[in-house]
């Protein structure tokens, strides 16, 4: 589904990636984890198409197509779903308005009619019940006035409703409490499924003690430093990553190398 | 980020699609001011004694006073005796007494523009064929002569009168020289003193008491001959207990030289009536370097001369070069309500400085301000407010709101509100924001599968929502298509 080769990336003149290699298959559950300013926010913004950062080398493919080519909305449109660290306040925009504008416009772009009042309607009140939102804040602008956990389920809300192929979570456990943890986590398990992928991008392993990754990748110094199954977040847990010691790119392990490994353990 | 505003500038740069000229042969005076143009107008218009000495006072007036220098605008000096003050398209000078007679290239221009004049097709709001017809009555001024008024019969029933003021001066002399001047008078201000002096034509509406007016009066103003100023006058009366919505909307033809506009709006409430005035005003902004676009300086004042009375301006102005315009409530009956909510943009290099002023004179009078201003592109706009609270005004309140929009980084906006206070039991609030449209906003946006050119419309007219929320629906359409943006609420 995503094949991530050799990726570089740099913000105005700092180089932030340094040579990523990740390749995502349908169903699967990847964790990305690493210290602060490694470059895991980095990741997912460029995979979601910001602009601000700039892709210096490597390629990106989506579904054989080349991602890097695409305008962020097309990237959207596709199926790619990118949940923010710190999503924007817009004032004046209701929650309930840009839902429906986001489904509408993949809509469009898959060539569908717009989706009728009541359907839409039907969707958002099944779907928010799943993540424990009042449905008022359905009607405030977006993220307006949130809380730090209101933010994060609001974000996993349009998640669920505009059913991703490929979802990206930017740190989405960070600021929780642990009721919010868990509905939040419950909303990503939901969505787990055999034609969908998950790549979580976060700092602590405390979220993937409730959805647990088929991978787990470390990434440190703008490269993928070790790669292993969900037992390696535990590791990361206990030993902190200064374990791992400074960025060594021979660390590196395949998913490959980690699926055979699982294999032969009977994982 | 330097690609991210030009990005920003090409959207906001949209070509005015309302640029074109009819060809008409008009009845144009020599450019220049003097009383013989005045003695001509008047005696053109057939007008009384009284209106044409009116007019000589005013313009006697005018010549003492100065243009006025504080707006935060900045314009080529005007030369008022280089404009024409008069301008009737020559097929309407034989009066034309149905829509059969008016000039067809006349029609086909309000055609263009959207503009259902047909009564046929009005009143099929009523029939059936034509869905969503608006129920609205339309004078329609084109320059400067009405040459077609609709649904007078169906207003004549009630017993509100709704004709042009040349007709008004001659129909009803006796109302307009009860009102006219009573709430601007002619030496208000240079433009206003200009206006009374060499006005053309304009609205007139009486509504008379305990009536509420059956449908929306609507005017589209229309500037056509090339360099000719228009010098609207509207007078509306709403009687003890009465009610009228009134619209006023326009558009223009591309031109490469500026225009003047200097109207003159005025609304008198009496005892527990209510008017409410919309505008939306789309007029040739310029081109990108802010050539041939309209000025508008325009004199509104709403007079709540009865107790409980109640006046509601509300106006969207995405057009003209230059915007000086502050619609004002005066509040002198108990009770009185005045309200303003306004949404105004610049683009390119327009510039706005608009405002309202609430002046509280009765006791347990209230007053709201609502101002979105947009800028965009090095588009520049300042609001400014006046809220004067007199001695006697117990008990007066006033909110006003004040946000401003910024769309790239070369726009300016700017807030003056004054405040004069002098009864200690008054209660004033002010709030005051300044917000741009952010990169990491569309980008969020984007991130949902939204266009940039989308994500921009949503968030500006989610800006004006409270403003928007104001218009009668028939205007909410057309200032949603004015800002290109569809408007929120099918759900939510």
């Amino acid at each position: 589904m995503l094949n991530i080769s050799n990726l570089h990336a740099r913000v105005e003149e700092k180089e932030i990636l340094k040579g990523i290699d990740l390749e995502v298959k349908p169903g699967e559950v990847h964790a990305i984890m690493g210290p602060n300013g490694s470059g895991k926010s980095t990741l997912a913004n460029v995979l979601a198409g910001r602009d601000s950062f700039e892709v210096t080398d490597g390629t990106v493919e989506f579904e054989g197509d080349n991602l890097l080519d695409m305008e962020p909305e097309d990237r959207a449109c596709e199926g790619i779903f990118l949940g923010f660290q710190y999503p924007v306040e817009i004032a004046g925009v209701s929650n309930m308005y840009l839902l429906k504008a986001a489904i509408n416009a993949r809509r469009k772009h898959l060539g569908h009619p717009e989706i009728d009042a009541m359907d839409f309607l039907a969707l958002i009140k099944e779907k928010i019940q799943l993540v424990k939102m009042n449905e008022a804040m359905l009607y405030r602008g977006v993220n307006e006035g949130f809380s730090g956990g209101e933010k994060k389920r609001n974000e996993i809300l349009q998640m669920l409703t505009l059913e991703p192929k490929l979802v990206i979570l930017d740190e989405t456990d960070s600021g929780l409490d642990i009721d919010a943890l868990k509905t939040v986590s419950d909303g990503i398990n939901a969505l787990r499924s055999p034609e969908r992928a998950i790549v979580l991008v976060t700092h602590y392993q405390r979220l993937l003690d409730h959805v647990v990754p088929d991978y787990v990748h470390v990434l440190a110094g703008g490269k993928i430093i070790k790669s292993g199954g969900s037992e390696l977040a535990q590791e990361l847990e206990k030993k902190g990553y200064g374990w791992l010691g400074p960025a060594s790119p021979d660390s590196v392990v395949s998913p490959e190398a980690v699926k055979s490994q699982r294999a032969e353990q009977g994982v | 980020m330097a690609t991210q505003s030009q990005e920003l500038e090409q959207l906001v740069k949209r070509e005015y699609s309302a640029g074109f000229v009819t060809d008409l042969e008009a009845d144009t005076v020599e450019p220049g001011l003097n009383e013989d143009v005045i003695r001509f107008i008047s005696a053109k218009k057939e007008e009384p004694e009284w209106l044409l000495e009116w007019r000589l006072k005013a313009f006697e007036h005018w010549k003492t006073m100065k243009e006025p220098g504080w707006a935060h605008v900045h314009y080529p000096p005007i030369d008022y005796q280089a404009i024409s003050y008069y301008s009737a398209p020559k097929s309407a000078s034989d009066g034309p007494k149905s829509l059969d007679e008016v000039d067809p290239k006349l029609l086909e221009t309000y055609e263009k523009l959207g503009i259902p004049l047909h009564e046929q097709e009005i009143l099929a709001g009523v029939k059936q064929g034509i869905p969503n017809m608006p129920n609205v009555a339309v004078d329609a001024v084109f320059d400067s002569v009405s040459v077609a008024t609709t649904f007078k019969d169906r207003l004549a029933d009630a017993g509100v009168i709704f004709c042009s003021i040349s007709e008004a001066v001659r129909e009803h002399p006796e109302l307009v020289k009860q009102y006219l001047g009573t709430v601007v008078p002619t030496s208000d201000n240079f433009y206003a003193a200009l206006n009374s002096a060499v006005f053309t034509d304009g609205s007139f509406v009486f509504i008379p008491k305990g009536v509420r007016c059956p449908m929306e009066l609507s005017t589209y103003f229309r500037i056509n001959a090339q360099n000719t100023g228009q010098f609207e006058r509207t007078l509306i009366v709403a009687e003890e207990g009465s009610h009228v919505s009134y619209l006023e909307g326009c558009t223009a033809p591309q031109r490469d030289e500026n225009q003047l506009h200097a109207a003159v709006v005025e609304l008198v409430a009496l005892d527990d009536a209510q008017i409410k005035y919309s505008t939306v005003q789309n007029w040739y902004p310029g081109d990108e370097e802010g050539k041939g676009g309209i000025y508008n300086f325009v004199t509104k004042r709403g007079d709540c001369r009865g107790a409980r009375s109640k006046i509601c301006w509300t106006q969207v102005e995405t057009g003209s070069a230059i915007t000086w315009k502050y619609p004002s409530c005066v509040l002198q009956g108990d009770g009185s309500v005045g309200e303003f909510y306004s949404v105004a943009l610049t683009n390119n290099l327009q510039q706005a400085d608009t405002g309202t002023k609430m002046i509280h004179i009765g006791k347990n009078t209230r007053s709201t301000i609502i101002s979105k201003g947009i800028s965009a592109g090095r588009g520049e706009q300042a609001y400014r407010g006046l809220v004067k609270i007199l001695p006697d005004a117990d008990n007066a309140r006033n909110y006003t709101q004040c946000d401003s929009l910024l769309i790239g980084d070369q726009c300016g906006a700017h807030t003056f509100p004054y405040t004069e206070v002098k009864n200690p039991s008054a209660h004033l609030e002010h709030e005051a924001t300044t917000s741009k449209i952010g990169e990491d906003q569309l980008f969020y946006c984007r991130a949902r599968g939204i266009s940039e050119e989308d994500a921009v419309n949503m968030i500006v007219n989610g800006f004006c929502k409270e403003v928007f929320k104001e218009l009668p629906m028939e205007f909410a359409v057309e200032a949603q298509k004015l800002l290109g943006v569809s408007l929120e609420g099918a759900v939510g």
